[in-house]
């Protein structure tokens, strides 16, 4: 009787342990595929904005318009066929039509109250101008008429991940290049451990190997009240204290640059790599310190040549996954970067990472929309980002092990 | 002048009091072995002698140890340089995570010397002087890690040979390894004796009798008995010393 009762007490655990783990994966998987399938389907979004066509008249044989060219035309930066390729006698010089344009080529009393008689006029516009370009709601359009409908094909890989332009809200053709947004989080993430190293592995190796007792014990709380400070607390901070410094120092218009998110990331990825790095330079085996002061080596020389060579694994899992930490940091950065997407060329200019951008568009982008499903991209590849990351730390901490 | 010399040695850990009113003269070039039970106090008395328990905290010595006519726990000893006087060899051998020419010359880097002949001169040398350099000569690039044990602490008495030491400390060096390797570092020992005082700690009574001059037998923190060691294993004073080399207790 006893022994039974344990039995399926013993049953009963291990059966909601593995409902929860199966449900635990089942949900890690769900988010994942979730994910990955609005992610994907901006490239089932056609280049020009939904519900609009581009249309040219039927003699202009233009071709392959790529998004960019199309911003630029309508926003008179291309003002010529002939830099597009194409010759139209007579009429070199681009002509705009969009619904508020119409009124120039027509009387506007010719326009009916309903808009009933738009497709008529439109086809008579196009036949009369054959240097304009029209931007119209795919309902004016008739698909037999007398002008060319253009056809810009779905958004491409290759305009996604190396675009160097992200307007998406643009008209006529929303541009959602992402390399100025996928550069500005490295450059952010980077830097920002590039500064925290030099700090982190000097605390690390101060509180593990030179500090007292005491102040040893006085560090870890402060550290570890480092890493529970929300992320909002460190933007204000950020925003109030090193913003108008970093605009003092490098006399700048603006101080949100990307330097300024280096910082904030930095001093919020130190309390990561600070622990992590102790706990491997303190796993470093008292055999091997003794042996190298044994032979006459002084504390700086055994911390150089035996410590710190034995613990850069470990060191180097917690300065990436400092890195992780940074890479997806959103408010912190959104307060501080100042958000310009353009592709950084220095580190005193405004930039914009993947979370900000993420977290400052998705509640303004349509669902289901090509801008939504583009912040979803985004989001994939800060997801692959991140696993990428995670692996590294894995490998580095399996070699870790094969050394003990 | 002796080698070693503790006067009215105390030792503590926080409260524990680990070592009991010691004196003892070491002579040079002379072979000592420490014996006792576990836990008697014998590594903590040896780390005296290089300092090596400085590492650990709240730790508080009465009396004095001098190594060659110099109080080494005064304050104006530099702690490295007494270590580059007084090698130490450790239980279990303890080779870097390094080739095995970098762990030998890893006491001359630290000390400074830059000159690569001298380098490679003085690690043949203590190699040799370990007898273990016809072993690893054509393989003084591999790690040290490829070594059997008995060859790795053989490579860390080559290590502690290298800084040129007056004194080696070496604390239990042959407990972890077999038979043979035990006799190879037993002959070592034998032959160092002609250039270097050695203390020995060792928990094999026929080793203490093969290898020493004098045998000090320690018991709870106490030094019940020091003296030559044939007078230990044949004549013994005090019968706590009868009793334990002759195997009755401990
Ligand atoms: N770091 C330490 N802190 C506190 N007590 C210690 C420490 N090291 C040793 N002791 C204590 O001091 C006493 C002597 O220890 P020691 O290591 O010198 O013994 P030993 O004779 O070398 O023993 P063994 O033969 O087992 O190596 C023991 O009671 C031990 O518990
Ligand atoms: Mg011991």
């Amino acid at each position: 009787m006893f022994i039974k009762r344990k039995y399926f007490f013993e049953y009963l655990w291990e059966g909601l342990l593995k409902i929860s783990g199966g449900l635990t994966s089942v949900a890690i998987l769900l988010i994942v595929i979730f994910l990955f399938s609005e992610g994907i389907g901006i490239f089932n979004n056609s280049a020009v904005e939904e519900g609009y066509s581009i249309i040219v008249g039927k003699d202009n044989d233009v071709e392959n318009l790529s998004g960019e060219k199309i911003k630029d035309i309508f926003d008179q930066k291309i003002v010529s066929w002939k830099t597009l390729g194409t010759t139209i006698e007579n009429h070199d010089s681009i002509m705009l039509l969009r619904l508020d344009d119409i009124a120039s080529y027509v009387s506007e009393n010719k326009i009916a109250s309903d808009f009933s008689n738009l497709p008529q006029i439109i086809e008579q516009i196009m036949k009369d101008n054959p240097s304009v370009i029209g931007f119209l709601p795919s309902e004016y359009i008739n698909k037999d008429s007398d002008y060319r409908i253009l056809d810009l094909g779905k958004i491409k890989p290759k305009d996604f991940f190396f675009g160097k332009q992200w307007f998406p809200t643009a008209q006529p053709s929303p541009l959602f290049g992402v390399l100025p947004i996928v550069l500005g989080t490295l450059l952010v993430s980077l830097i920002a451990i590039l500064i925290a190293l030099p700090f982190g592995l000097a605390v690390a190796i101060y509180s593990a190997e030179l500090a007292s007792e005491k102040v040893a014990k006085l560090i870890r709380p402060v550290i570890e009240l480092l890493a529970g400070i929300p992320s909002v607390v460190y933007g204000f901070f950020g925003l109030i204290v090193i913003v108008p410094l970093i605009q003092k120092l490098f006399n700048l218009d603006v101080g949100e640059t990307a330097l300024a998110g280096s910082i904030i990331l930095a001093i919020m990825a130190l309390p990561t790599i600070i622990t992590i790095a102790q706990d491997a330079i303190m796993s470093t085996p008292r055999s091997m310190k003794e042996a190298s002061l044994a032979l006459g080596a002084n504390k700086w020389q055994t911390i150089k040549k035996v410590i710190i060579p034995y613990s850069i694994s470990g060191i180097t899992a917690g300065v990436v996954l400092g890195i992780g930490r940074a890479i997806g940091e959103t408010m912190a950065v959104l307060m501080v970067t100042g958000n310009a997407a353009v592709i950084p060329t220095t580190l005193l200019e405004p930039v914009r990472t993947i979370p900000a951008t993420i977290a400052a568009e998705l509640g303004e982008a349509p669902k289901g929309g090509a801008h939504y499903e583009a912040l979803f991209a985004l989001g994939c590849i800060l997801f692959i980002f991140t696993l990428v990351i995670n692996l590294i730390v894995e490998y580095i901490s399996s070699k870790n092990k094969n050394k003990a | 002048m002796y080698s070693i010399e503790a006067k009215d040695v105390n030792f503590y850990y926080g409260d524990f009091l680990a070592l009991k009113n010691i004196s003892m003269q070491i002579e040079k070039n002379s072979v000592t072995a420490f014996i006792g039970p576990s836990g008697c106090g014998k590594s903590t008395f040896l780390r005296l002698f290089n300092r090596m328990n400085d590492l650990i905290p709240n730790i508080k010595l009465e009396g004095k140890i001098m190594v060659k006519g110099e109080d080494v726990y005064s304050k104006n000893v530099f702690v490295d340089q007494l270590r580059k006087e007084v090698g130490m060899v450790f239980q279990k051998a303890n080779p870097f995570p390094k080739t095995i020419f970098e762990n030998v010359a890893y006491g001359l880097r630290v000390n400074g010397e830059k000159n690569k002949k001298k380098i490679e001169q003085v690690v043949e040398q203590s190699l040799k002087g370990a007898a273990l350099w016809e072993e690893v000569k054509d393989k003084l690039n591999r790690s040290a890690f490829a070594l059997s044990g008995g060859q790795q602490q053989r490579l860390c008495i080559a290590r502690a040979l290298a800084i040129e030491p007056s004194i080696i400390l070496m604390d239990e060096p042959a407990s972890a390894l077999d038979p043979i390797s035990t006799l190879k570092i037993e002959e070592l020992i034998f032959e160092l004796k002609k250039k270097y005082t050695i203390v020995i700690v060792t928990h094999n009574m026929q080793q203490a009798a093969r290898v020493s001059d004098k045998t000090a037998f320690f018991y709870l923190g106490e030094l019940i008995e020091y003296d030559n060691t044939d007078k230990i294993f044949t004549n013994p004073q005090k019968e706590a010393t009868q009793n334990y080399v002759t195997g009755r207790f401990g």
